[in-house]
């Protein structure tokens, strides 16, 4: 049989540990605490397995990346063996110190958290009073380190309306690129949801805004739009399609074709302490599991948009119809399409409290 | 006056030997480009102008310089539309 072919990209979680406490964060329920986390020496040998087996670009993320004491020894060792690095940062430790290493580590990139373009707003919702004072001070110091600047908005009910002065802060900050990206609706996000799910009148309103800011910006800021698949027609191709383009990693060391892919039940997700990249990225059932198209049920099966949505998200299907088999309810030829709508109903009645991020209390 | 045409901050054109093929990497994207678009990323330094590009091209090729210029102007401002190329 062929191998299937090499892995885009590597996702880090290198830590669950974050500063802020934002209620749509897509990490799971129960956080990784500091002490399950891999050592120095597990990541690197992670880094150099992904340059020998094909990988292109690693994404540090987290919770807060920076918040690994490490971090910069991983950025500079990956940027060593020719990866592309990639930080993914709420920026609130992201001073002047901070940046200088990093340049000297050779980063390639930073992209950028705002939770909104009000500061007060941006600091409720981060839970992290001067938050917003903090990443605008980042922006800067990352655009006068001559790095490309990526700036990420999460777009949700209570912010979907500042879209547009998102983007003119974005201009403003002379950002290369701007993520406007509604929540997708995993971990803390699903948790939250009542509270977030934007209305159909808000989405399309973004949805405007952003065609006609792309529009007016053309080669001079690239704006990549995220849709939340509850007003959709389609589901997406999450993750480009499992097990094609990415391996994520969490904090302790689990391998998964996408960070939400914990949610599902019987799986064994090899470790990366055990098993090597290749190994996981060829031959580990959890890889196998929905690649490609065989494992589809009808419509999906026999639909001509199958290798192009690669049937959307298992995660999706299993929180919401409890079958992880099933096509993604976001699909309107799944019989169970109504639930997204039933979800927005549910949504437009509800009083709108967060549940805040947090690591769950230790007992005693 | 004629354009010269650099690669955009952060984006870079390397060689994959598991592939066997360039990429050009950006932030969160990567492009896969066919070969005469590699060609013409190979001469993208921020000194060469369009013209000098296509000129270089159609002498190494053998080919009609009214065609490699068109090529070539059209390859690059579909890149920069996208961001990857500033011209």
């Amino acid at each position: 049989m062929t191998d299937f072919p090499p892995p885009m990209g590597l996702i880090l979680e290198v830590t669950h540990r974050c500063p802020l406490q934002c209620p749509y964060c897509s990490n799971p329920l129960e956080l990784e605490r500091a002490n399950a986390e891999l050592d120095t020496a597990s990541w690197l040998h992670v880094l150099d397995q992904a340059a020998e087996i094909g990988i292109l670009q690693v994404h540090f993320t987290g919770g807060e990346p920076l918040s690994r004491r490490d971090i910069v020894d991983l950025v500079a060792h990956a940027g060593a063996r020719g990866l592309y690095t990639n930080i993914i940062t709420s920026g609130v430790t992201l001073d002047d110190k901070m940046m200088a290493i990093l340049m000297r580590a050779g980063v390639d990139h930073i992209q950028l958290s705002f939770q909104d373009v009000d500061p007060a707003e941006n600091d409720f919702f981060g839970g992290s009073p001067g938050a917003f004072a903090k990443k605008r001070a980042a922006a800067e110091r990352i655009r006068n380190a001559g790095l490309p600047l990526t700036l990420n908005f999460v777009i949700h009910r209570g912010n979907a309306d500042r879209v547009p002065q998102m983007i003119a802060m974005a201009e403003d900050l002379q950002a290369d690129r701007t993520e406007i990206a509604h929540v997708q609706y995993y971990g803390w996000g699903l948790r939250n949801r009542n509270a977030l799910l934007p209305t159909r009148a808000q989405l399309e309103a973004s949805t405007e805004t952003v065609e006609q800011a792309r529009i007016r910006l053309s080669g001079h800021m690239v704006i990549d739009y995220v849709v939340p698949d509850y007003h959709a027609a389609r589901p997406k191709a999450c993750m480009g399609g499992w097990a094609r383009r990415f391996i994520n990693i969490s904090p302790s060391g689990q391998a998964m074709p996408c960070h939400a892919a914990e949610t599902l039940p019987g799986f064994t997700f090899p470790s990366v302490k055990e098993t090597s990249l290749m190994d996981i990225w060829q031959h580990a059932d959890a890889f196998k599991k929905f690649r490609g198209t065989a494992w589809m049920p009808e419509p999906c099966a026999s639909c001509d948009r199958r290798e192009i949505d690669w049937g959307g998200c298992r995660c999706q299907a299993f929180a919401l119809l409890n079958d992880m088999n099933a096509t993604d309810p976001a699909c309107e030829l799944s019989p169970h399409h109504h639930v997204m709508q039933d979800a927005v109903t549910e949504s437009e009645h509800s009083s709108g409290t967060y549940v805040f991020r947090r690591m769950a209390k230790v007992e005693a | 006056m004629s354009a010269v045409p650099r690669l955009s901050a952060g984006h870079k054109l390397r060689f994959d030997q598991v592939r066997n093929a360039w990429v050009l990497l950006g932030p969160e994207r990567l492009f896969m480009p066919d070969e005469p678009a590699v060609e013409i990323l190979k001469l993208v330094d921020g000194r060469r102008t369009t013209e000098a590009i296509a000129q270089d091209l159609a002498a190494r090729f053998d080919a009609p310089l009214e065609i490699i210029q068109g090529d070539v102007d059209t390859m690059l401002a579909d890149l920069a539309a996208r961001g990857a190329i500033k011209l």
